[in-house]
């Protein structure tokens, strides 16, 4: 155990220092796409730990979980677009206005994101293995086509905002302060997450993922917990969807696409199940090897296919596993 | 009324496509117990060979019969070199080599192909409208796919029902290490029945080509329905997927034709348009979400 934590806590500093000195260099060697590359990693990271909270320690395949990071999007940028055309959001029962304000739209859109999540939670926990896969998947197709179909915002075209939201006493115009701002919310995090899977709760979650009916026997109410876990899960996917928003300054329903929630699980699985600071790694490697691979091939998927396929077959603990070395064991 | 019968044919046509897609995926869910995410993609092969062989030779018949053995082919392969390694493995291997195999074909597709679409025409023979009522004229094509759906489901359930080898697929399904030890086969058989399952894709997608623009991605629009009819009718059961099929067709279709007019009863014609059409397009997965909430197993359960 004593080694294990050490090369654990070097791969972490490690790839820390990595994040932290990124911007510096990159202005340096005057590459400011990396900066812009290095923002959607350290966004779509954000993403993919909190499925592999479901995923990994709580053993619930959703082929659905970009839906939640559409929805945190479309939030925001609802919001943003009411404020422009100052055209009220709700003008009954209530008066709600639109916002650009950071402190304002954000909470409101992981809000709307986890009530999306407790919501078809409840009913998709229901059911268990290919059910649980396909009926996510339901959902995240139904919320895509809901928002072709919005023509009001954009239809399938998507919807672009005129700036980023406005946060006191930080331009997020600018892109340094918003790659550190994005930095510091995956680090808040992934210590939120790792204090989470070694409590009681976690605990419980990962005991449900080996044997649900024991858990059951011994007296928890595991629906509960998995459902807890789903929607903290739907809220941080919600968020890192609001973050991606403002970082392109666009959305479109494609965001919401089934795809791209299987892109989420390549990156969860690349990097290490089960591991949180893994599939951050996923990721990096998974955006960093489109953008290489585009360079040299417009066809660079034909590559990638059969790479994720060996990866399956015979690297099943990622990226992450073989630096931790043979010893390692996520729990 | 007119049109009423007409739309029910209309849904009666994607039901079917839906039956060929969904009746191959299930026996392999059902049999094999994997998840295959690379189903649409031999729809989309099946469909690039006929319409590559029909153009070039100006046969459908003669695109049809090197479309299916050659998808049916690829789709052996597969199965031998891939797929057969993930039947013991959990749900998530298999979804994400599967989706791996998806990016795979895609992108095969393109190179081979590029990415123009191609555009197969109904063969002169079948093209045409005929009058089924008075007043009520419908193609010939979309007939002769009802048809050919109509048949499939006899063969398949003639073969299941009272043949050998479907006993013996039957037989596998419920307990494979039985039936190995009786001394049959039962890799072969497994590669058999995944062979089946993507000759029937294949040929939906060789029906769908004159109707649809055959293009890369086309597999993956027909998938995800394709997995909503299965789990309606319950994974594993070829009678749920024909039951599952009919409905997801008919829905679809009627809710796109006549949500729009139902809700302009109740709010402004602007809004029902706009309202109609996103509910016609997510009613299918709501349709899954009832049925999933009242029995999680599906309307027909198979017995395992």
């Amino acid at each position: 155990m004593g080694t294990m934590c050490n090369r654990k806590n070097i791969f972490n500093g490690l790839g820390l220092l990595c994040f932290l000195l990124l911007p510096p260099f990159a202005i340096q060697s005057e590459q400011e796409y990396l900066l812009s590359l290095f923002t959607r990693i350290l966004i779509y990271g954000l993403a993919a730990a909190s499925l592999d909270l479901i995923l990994g320690f709580g053993g619930m395949v959703s082929l659905g979980h970009a839906v939640f990071m559409g929805i945190g999007g479309y939030s925001v940028g609802i919001l943003a677009f009411h404020s422009y055309e100052s055209l009220p959001l709700l003008s009954w029962p209530f008066v709600l206005n639109g916002t650009e304000n950071a402190l304002l739209a954000w909470p409101f859109a992981v809000l709307v994101a986890a009530l999306f999540g407790i919501v078809t939670g409840a009913i998709c926990l229901r059911t268990k293995g290919m059910h649980f896969i396909m009926i996510t998947l339901a959902f995240a197709q139904m919320a895509y086509y809901f928002f072709v179909s919005l023509t009001k915002y954009g239809g399938s075209d998507g919807l672009s905002l005129y700036n980023r939201s406005v946060f006191p006493a930080l331009n997020l115009g600018s892109d340094i302060s918003f790659y550190y701002l994005c930095l510091t919310i995956l680090l808040v995090f992934l210590i939120i997450a790792n204090r989470l899977v070694r409590s009681h709760f976690g605990r419980v979650l990962s005991a449900c993922r080996e044997n649900e009916q024991r858990v059951q026997v011994l007296g928890f109410a595991s629906y509960r917990y998995k459902l807890a876990c789903y929607t903290f899960s739907a809220a941080t996917a919600g968020l890192a969807g609001v973050l991606l928003v403002n970082q392109a300054e666009f959305i479109s329903p494609g965001l919401m696409h089934w795809t791209k929630s299987g892109e989420l699980m390549v990156m969860v699985l690349l990097g290490g199940m089960g591991t949180l600071s893994g599939p951050v790694l996923g990721a990096a490697t998974l955006l960093l090897m489109e953008d290489f691979l585009a360079m040299y091939t417009e066809h660079w998927m034909i590559i990638l296919g059969p790479f994720l396929i060996f990866v399956v077959l015979f690297a099943k603990r990622g990226l992450y596993g073989l630096l931790m070395g043979t010893g390692g064991n996520h729990d | 009324m007119l049109l009423f019968i007409e739309q029910l044919l209309n849904g009666l046509q994607l039901g079917v496509m839906l039956f060929l897609m969904s009746a191959g995926l299930t026996l392999v869910f059902g049999i094999m117990q994997v998840i295959n995410l690379a189903h649409g993609s031999f729809y989309m092969i099946g469909a690039y060979v006929a319409a590559t062989v029909a153009i070039r030779s100006g046969s459908f018949l003669l695109g049809m019969a090197v479309a299916l053995p050659v998808a049916a082919a690829v789709g052996m392969l597969m199965e031998l070199t891939i797929l057969r390694r993930l039947y013991k493995r959990d749900h998530l291997d298999q979804v994400l080599a599967t989706f791996g195999l998806i990016f795979f074909f895609n992108e095969l597709t393109r190179i081979i192909w590029g990415r123009q679409p191609l555009f197969m025409d109904v063969p002169s023979w079948l093209g045409g409208a005929v009058e089924l009522l008075p007043g009520v004229h419908y193609p010939v094509y979309r007939l002769a796919i009802i048809l050919v759906g109509i048949f499939v489901a006899l063969f398949l359930y003639l073969l299941f029902s009272r043949t050998r080898l479907g006993m013996q697929i039957r037989a596998g399904a419920s307990n494979r290490e039985m039936v190995a030890a009786l001394g049959v086969n039962i890799r072969l058989l497994y590669t058999l029945v995944f062979g089946l399952g993507t000759m029937l894709a294949a040929l939906a997608g060789i029906m769908a080509g004159p109707i649809l623009a055959v293009e890369v991605g086309m597999g993956e629009s027909i998938l995800i329905l394709t997995f909503v009819v299965i789990v309606i009718g319950g994974i594993g059961s070829v009678r749920g997927a024909l039951v599952g099929a009919l409905l997801v067709g008919m829905v679809d279709t009627l809710g796109r034709v006549y949500l729009p007019d139902i809700l302009s009863l109740l709010v402004s014609s602007a809004t029902a348009d706009t309202l109609g059409a996103s509910l016609a397009s997510m009613s299918v997965y709501i349709l899954m979400a009832i049925v999933l909430t009242c029995k999680p197993a599906g309307l027909f359960p198979a017995q395992s």
